[in-house]
């Protein structure tokens, strides 16, 4: 068994309104950043495992994501996976 | 309808780490509900129903439970269950009991969430959607008020159609969305069973608290034995408390478990509708 850290990012599904992106882009422009086209705001879950392969270790996460991690009507989600040593 | 003078109705009311108005459901339950002269302003039919229908019997099942104990009604109450970590309700949804409150439902038993209750609901798939935070990213606690869009469910018999109640709610997450293809159906099947509107029963965006698509304040599943709503009838049984508008939805469920009840009596059963056959 290998040990993985996977990275989840989750971030609310495009075309559906984002009212702490718009809130926080809104901050941006106050502070002066008008080069800001838009801000979406989501969330970093980092989960330690061990898995076989690459592979298995993206395919649990891809379940974790499914059942728990993720709500899929307003979510979407990528994995990035990097084996620990 | 003589032999339903010893019936009480059983009333479940989850409790999950963070629930804070189970005992607001409890009493609404259990001393409003089941006391003739608890609704002030309660008509004739109420007291009438006390009367011939006996007590409320109302209880909490803790989540980590696995058995409702043969409940008519179960309640999944508001809060902040698990801290509201992941996203409201993603985590309750694995509370143990909610394999017994899937299994209720799916046999038609009469399921009501409220506010985190509702969230969770839509976690669990019992309900279609989802709830994201308020438009303005503020906790809104206030009264609204509620036009009853569906006076022919379960839940809200005791309305007139078109009736506009005043509730409060309390949320930070009740932006209810959901894709096209979901609110057509809902609106197409009058599963929309509560929107929120102005005084004068106008569903306007001035009048929608959070942002939510179509105005929904509450839903029922496709079955109709489902309802979740985000504002808090169990906060609304009482002139004390500001409004008696809530009572409607206790005294609906009531109404509609007691005909099912004398049906099965009629019909020559002994049991409750919602017993596994077989149950002593």
């Amino acid at each position: 068994m290998n040990r993985y850290v996977v990275e989840v990012r989750i971030t609310p599904r495009e075309g559906l309104l984002d009212p702490e992106g718009k809130a926080v882009h809104n901050a941006l422009r106050s502070l002066e950043f008008e080069e800001v086209q838009d801000v979406r705001v989501g969330r970093l879950v980092r989960v330690e495992l061990t898995a076989p392969t690459p592979e298995e270790a993206r395919a649990r996460a891809d379940a974790m994501c499914r059942q728990l991690l993720a709500n899929p009507v307003t979510e979407d989600y990528e994995i990035d996976i990097d084996s620990i040593s | 309808m003589t032999s339903t003078a010893s019936v009480e109705l059983r009333v479940a009311v989850v409790t999950f780490p963070g629930s804070n108005c189970d005992h607001d459901c409890y009493r609404a339950a259990k001393d409003v509900l089941g006391a003739e002269a608890g609704l002030v302003g309660a008509g004739e039919a109420h007291r009438a129903a006390v009367r011939s229908h006996g007590k409320v019997e109302a209880y909490f099942v803790w989540h980590r439970e696995r058995d409702l104990r043969s409940p008519d009604v179960v309640i999944l109450p508001g809060g902040f269950s698990y801290g509201d970590y992941l996203r409201a309700g993603a985590i309750a949804r694995f509370s143990p009991i909610m394999e017994a409150v899937r299994r209720f439902a799916d046999e038609g038993g009469l399921v009501l969430g409220t506010c985190n209750g509702f969230q969770v609901l839509c976690e669990a798939g019992l309900l279609p959607g989802a709830l994201v935070r308020n438009r303005s990213l503020r906790f809104i606690s206030r009264w609204v008020r509620l036009r009853v869009e569906n006076a022919a469910t379960p839940f809200t018999s005791a309305y007139r159609q078109g009736q506009v109640l005043r509730m409060p709610i309390a949320h930070g997450e009740g932006n209810y969305v959901a894709d096209e293809a979901t609110l057509d159906r809902l609106e197409a099947d009058g599963r929309i069973v509560f929107r929120y509107c102005d005084a004068d029963g106008n569903v306007t965006d001035a009048a929608n608290p959070n942002g939510s698509m179509h105005g929904i304040a509450g839903i029922v599943n496709e079955a109709g034995n489902v309802l979740g709503l985000m504002p808090h009838p169990e906060r609304a049984v009482e002139a004390l408390l500001g409004s008696t508008d809530g009572a409607g939805v206790f005294e609906s469920m009531r109404a509609h478990v007691l005909a099912g009840l004398s049906a099965a009596a009629n019909a020559g059963r002994a049991t409750r509708a919602t017993e596994p056959a077989g149950r002593p």
